[in-house]
């Protein structure tokens, strides 16, 4: 069923709360986007104003998880959700962390901004952080559009464009690293970029975390970390 | 110089998550989604739930069944209730059965110990066996089978004696027990399997009939598990009691599954969830799909099961 069917419940009361949970997540994925939006062209242009528009930002969609996440709570209690209702509210309520998480990482990149443009100086790096930057925005979207669609082809674009982002930001971090050996007055401004480098790639992993979630949410198919052989290697880096 | 490796302790940058799988090493894994397809492959089938009708989806069948069901049929004079349904039952599983109101599974569960011999009009076409055995064999007597595959009805139903006579009523007919102490005995222990023997001990001798709804039903279940049943058949047992007495039967479920293999029909989707093994979905007399129940909860592999435990249709 590649269609929710939320409408097609007995209960007129189930189909709005669920219509609802879909709808705030969109709403939540929507501010994010903007605040995404705000923070690159903060970085295009050096302007700290829509960086400090960014972190206002930050406070609603943190509110917007917190009620979301009470939402998915109350419909659990009192409906006992099952199969594609139960995907859908499990699904919103791990989404609206990631959603939460690239929040934040935009707001760490804003902050970065703002340190910067005080700073005054033209940083090197500068297009290579638009061009992860803009890599990133579109799958944020795609993410979402693959939600609002219930996509899995979408989805699945989204899992493959963030490995070309993560392969991206590994090869322009190293040129940073080159940039730093090259002129060692740079370090702190370049560290600054590379900050913001792996912000922008976290949120790409968020997106992803979206992405499979939508899989998961149609096909009720679970791809996350498929591969044993990963996970055992997981385990061992973090013992 | 830029051909530093970017894993290098320097590096503060490298995110946990490169270590990750890529799409590529998924894609690798030998058999990761089902019937050979890989994980992504499958998750991109343009395959929408299974909307046949006169095929069970799932895994109806298993290896080693107690009772196998093949193209059974029921019908009540003219009118046919159930149409051709093939079901194993596992031992030692708990199979749940749901559906709407008149979808059969009742009548598809009465079949498995002929109860509906005592319905006149009503006539079962196909075969079931339990342990190979025809119960629908011609010289079959059903009074073993009966201790055999014993039942638990909706409403509590003890016999209007005491709580000690419902429970030896059934060992005694079928010459299980003779000696005051056998009897003693299998009261004991039957009311102690049906968690009813700390409540009940000191008034053995009182009606059975005096006790709370819940216990009633235990008593039932004593009665059932007194005649050393090997199948206990379960119709509706908690839709008469409140959610305390429903609990201590759902945990009695559980406990009772170590020895016998039970089939259980319910209304309540949470409790099919709860206690059983494999859910069966019947669907206007046809049996649609039977699956694991975690998986039927969670992603049915047919649009009828889907429409049916997510509320969609009455």
């Amino acid at each position: 069923m590649d269609t929710l069917q939320l409408d097609q419940h007995i209960s007129q009361q189930f189909n709005a709360d669920l219509e609802h949970l879909k709808t705030a997540l969109l709403e939540m994925g929507g501010l994010v986007e903007e605040q995404l939006a705000d923070v690159i062209k903060a970085i295009e242009s050096g302007d700290s104003s829509l960086a400090e528009k960014a972190l206002i930002a930050e406070d609603e969609i943190d509110r917007r998880e917190l009620s979301i996440d009470k939402e998915c709570l109350t419909v659990l209690a009192r409906r006992q959700p099952a199969a594609s209702d139960l995907r859908l509210v499990m699904m919103v309520s791990k989404a609206i962390r990631d959603l939460e998480r690239m929040g934040d990482e935009a707001s760490k990149i804003a902050r970065m901004v703002i340190a910067l443009s005080e700073d005054g100086t033209e940083i090197r790096g500068n297009s290579e952080l638009r061009h992860l930057a803009n890599s990133v925005v579109k799958i944020v979207r795609v993410a979402l559009d693959a939600f609002a669609h219930s996509d899995v082809f979408e989805a699945i674009k989204v899992v493959k464009d963030d490995k070309e982002i993560d392969k991206e930001y590994q090869s322009t971090m190293r040129e940073m690293i080159t940039y730093m050996m090259e002129d060692p007055r740079q370090i702190s401004r370049v560290m600054n970029v590379l900050w913001m480098l792996r912000s922008l790639e976290r949120i790409g992993d968020h997106a992803r975390n979206v992405a499979e979630q939508v899989i998961y949410l149609v096909r009720g198919m679970d791809i996350r970390r498929t591969d044993l052989s990963d996970v055992e290697r997981q385990l061992e880096s973090k013992s | 110089m830029s051909d530093i490796p970017v894993s290098t302790p320097i590096n503060p940058m490298l995110g946990d998550n490169m270590q990750q799988a890529t799409l590529d090493d998924r894609n690798n894994i030998p058999n990761a989604g089902h019937g050979g397809h890989t994980v992504i492959e499958e998750a991109t089938q343009d395959k929408v739930k299974a909307t046949e009708k006169n095929k069970t989806v799932g895994k109806p069948l298993c290896d080693n069944p107690k009772i196998e069901v093949r193209d059974v049929s029921v019908f009540y004079g003219e009118k046919q209730a159930v149409f051709g349904v093939d079901l194993d039952i596992a031992k030692n599983e708990v199979i749940a059965m749901i559906g709407p109101s008149g979808c059969g599974k009742s009548t598809f569960l009465r079949c498995l110990n002929r109860m509906n011999d005592t319905v006149d009009t009503c006539r079962v076409e196909g075969s079931i066996t339990l342990e190979g055995q025809d119960i629908y064999a011609p010289k079959l007597d059903v009074v073993p089978l009966r201790a055999k595959v014993g039942m638990v009805f909706q409403k509590p139903n003890p016999f209007p004696k005491s709580i000690y006579e419902n429970v030896i009523y059934g060992p005694k007919i079928h010459g299980l027990a003779s000696r005051r102490s056998e009897m003693d005995e299998i009261v004991e222990t039957s009311l102690r399997k049906a968690g009813l023997w700390e409540e009940v001990k000191d008034r053995l001798h009182q009606p059975g009939t005096g006790l709370s709804g819940g216990q009633q039903q235990r008593l039932c279940i004593a009665r059932t598990i007194a005649v050393s049943p090997e199948v206990i058949l379960m119709d509706e047992p908690c839709s008469a009691l409140d959610p305390i007495a429903t609990a201590k039967i759902e945990e009695l479920i559980a406990e009772l599954s170590q020895n016998y293999t039970i089939a259980i029909v319910t209304h309540s989707m949470q409790q099919a969830a709860r206690v059983s093994n494999r859910t069966a979905y019947f669907h206007l007399g046809k049996l649609i799909e039977v699956n694991d129940t975690q998986l039927v909860f969670t992603n049915p592999d047919h649009e009828l099961t889907e429409a049916y435990i997510t509320g969609r249709f009455g």
